[in-house]
């Protein structure tokens, strides 16, 4: 059973600066938790705190009940595993042997590489489709390829709960649907819990069991993304005047901006959201 | 939907790719090693009375002449044994530094750690009329004072790399005009004295000097050792570190304090050999071509540096001069720092 991964009125920020302020939320095991909001609503930080990158300077978060700072880090580590938004990688180094650092949590004194291990390395290469690239070096890689390396990585930590920031950005619309398929997977298959932060938001709503809608620090609606992917929670939260639209594929919320140009004028918010509620349901 | 088939991957190959690496490892081990036995060869044989191979390995054994033994135990195998030890220290403080901070240029001859050494030492010698054994432990307090002067100052709730590289090399500059003044004041015969801590030299080796790095060596290897795994976690950033179970800060403080202290060991024994400390690890890295930390390998590039540097300076230059090894590597040392600098856009690595 994963323990639950909660912010208990959290204060975080850099420098004494606070972007979050007691704010409170419980990771939902064995689903796909997708945190949105506009550029600097604090989803990053939010992600940052639950991952013990930075240390809540009020409040704070617990893992199974007990304070993750009071908790072991490697072991820590192999319950919670994140991928951040820019991983850096030394010169030359080789896929299987970046994949394989992974395992780091997993070793000890005296339980050094194991064949176990490598069974598990291959399985997260297998299961993102980076096996052939196991001997190449991770600077001649493209951008798509990289990014599935690193996520085989997340998965040969084995983490229960796994974190990651913005693992779409900078890829093309097909590696974005190639990463997120297989994190579905991941998820579908080995009950392993997910929290990204996404910038898009179809993408969010397609994927999201849970979806989190950040703004100013604060989160403004949180639950499944038929009810928090309104017109209203999008206008409040991104100050953007959005139809929403069931997904023709999926059948989820679908935002579609409407901007000055297009459509109709935003001149009449009420009937908007009116009419986009009852698309909805 | 991908299944179990896929679970079940064949981890062959990449067992295979790991033998590859090790082996890959392991041979260049091998051939630095072979290379650095024959230097050592050298070093011992030849010389102003210089030995056949079957005479130096009797006169190892202890089987030599009076005048063998006097040459080659007391005169050459000191200074080969300190110049390989310093070799090995400077090479596991640069690549410590450089690995610790994720910058090619944070090693602790360019960032002034042995400056400092030097600085105190002169300091020591020159105005306060310090002997040999209080001038080294001076160069030791004045690498890590220096040391702990950077690191104040680029601390921002954390270290980053290039802040705590721009700080250093500007501590550098700072280190050597102190120096500057300091020999401009002294006489000249004072000052040629001095002149083994602006340069290095491996000559004149006691064995207490050796005997001291050695046992810096023999306690500092094991803890490098056991810290390799968190090395190697704090290669992929402190993100990724962190969320590995290592904390990033902690264990750079740590690994950061071995590498200081490798280096002042070194600085104390021999004055500041410029440049080992940056080349080696980078060299043994390219040599090696994995991404691993290359570790031992480039402990032994260290030690083929300086005791090459040593040989070239005492036998092989024109003239009958007898120069400080620190002249050679600071030549070696030099292009290289120019070639990085000219290249280090291309891959990005700066910060």
């Amino acid at each position: 059973m994963t323990p639950i991964l909660r912010a208990e009125g959290v204060t975080l920020g850099y420098d004494q600066m606070p972007i979050i302020e007691n704010l409170d939320l419980a990771i939902v095991p064995g689903a796909i938790t997708v945190i949105v909001g506009a550029n600097a609503s604090g989803k990053s930080t939010l992600l940052k705190g639950l991952s013990r990158l930075i240390t809540p300077s009020a409040g704070q978060v617990t893992l199974g009940g007990r304070n993750i700072k009071a908790l072991p880090g490697k072991k820590v580590a192999t319950v919670v595993g994140l991928l951040p938004q820019q991983p850096v990688a030394p010169d030359g180094i080789t896929v299987a042997d970046l994949v394989g650092r992974g395992r780091y949590p997993h070793q000890g004194w005296f339980r050094q590489w194991s064949s176990t291990d490598d069974e598990i390395v291959a399985a997260a290469m297998a299961a993102t489709n980076t096996q052939e690239l196991a001997a190449r070096r991770l600077e001649d890689l493209s951008g798509g390829q990289r990014q599935r390396v690193w996520i085989a990585m997340a998965l040969a930590q084995d983490p229960e709960i796994l974190l990651l920031d913005e693992p779409t950005t900078f890829l093309d619309v097909t590696h974005q649907i190639e990463v997120l398929d297989l994190l579905l997977e991941r998820n579908r298959e080995r009950g392993t819990t997910v929290v990204m932060v996404l910038h898009d938001l179809n993408l969010a709503a397609r994927y999201a069991d849970h979806l989190v809608v950040m703004r100013a620090g604060r989160i403004v609606a949180n639950g499944a993304p038929v009810e928090t992917l309104t017109a209203e929670i999008v206008r409040h939260a991104f100050d953007l005047e959005a139809r929403i639209v069931p997904d023709p594929v999926c059948g989820a919320p679908m935002v579609v901006p409407i901007g000055r140009f297009h459509g109709r004028a935003p001149t009449m918010p009420a009937e908007t959201a009116h009419d986009n509620q009852q698309v909805v349901n | 939907m991908t299944t179990l088939t896929e679970t079940k991957a064949d981890a062959a190959p990449l067992a295979a790719a790991r033998a590859g690496r090790r082996r890959r490892n392991r041979s260049v081990v091998l051939v630095l090693g072979g290379a650095l036995v024959v230097v050592a060869a050298f070093s011992l044989a030849v010389g102003a009375y210089s030995l056949s191979v079957p005479d130096l390995l009797r006169t190892l054994a202890g089987q030599g002449t009076q005048s063998e033994n006097f040459i080659v135990l007391s005169l050459r195998l000191p200074r080969l044994t300190l110049a390989v030890l310093v070799g090995v220290a400077f090479a596991l403080s640069g690549a410590l530094f450089q690995t610790v901070l994720r910058n090619p240029l944070a090693s602790p001859d360019i960032i002034g750690v042995t400056g400092g050494a030097s600085a105190a030492a002169v300091f020591g010698m020159l105005i306060l009329g310090f002997g040999a054994v209080a001038t080294s432990l001076a160069a030791f307090a004045g690498a890590v004072i220096i040391a702990c002067v950077i690191y104040l100052l680029a601390w921002r709730g954390g270290v980053v790399g290039y802040r705590f590289v721009l700080i250093g090399v500007g501590v550098a500059f700072m280190v050597q005009g102190l120096l500057a003044y300091l020999l401009s004041r002294a006489d000249l015969n004072d000052a040629q004295g001095a002149l083994l801590w602006l340069v290095g030299s491996v000559s004149g080796a006691r064995w207490q000097d050796i005997s001291v790095v050695a046992v810096v060596l023999l306690v500092l290897l094991p803890v490098i050792r056991v810290l390799s795994g968190r090395l190697r976690a704090l290669q992929l950033g402190d993100e990724l570190a962190r969320s590995l179970g290592v904390g990033a800060e902690r264990t750079r403080l740590v690994l950061l304090v071995i590498a200081v202290a490798l280096a002042a060991t070194a600085t104390a024994a021999v004055g500041p050999l410029a440049f080992v400390a940056f080349v080696a690890a980078p060299i043994a890295r390219r040599v090696v071509g994995t991404g691993g930390l290359a570790l031992v390998p480039a402990a032994l590039i260290g030690a083929l540096i300086t005791t090459v540097a040593d040989f070239t300076a005492q036998h092989l230059l024109p003239g009958q001069l007898e120069l400080p090894a620190g002249i050679i590597t600071g030549a070696i040392g030099a292009p290289y720092l120019l070639w990085l600098l000219a290249t280090s856009n291309k891959t990005g690595k700066g910060a």
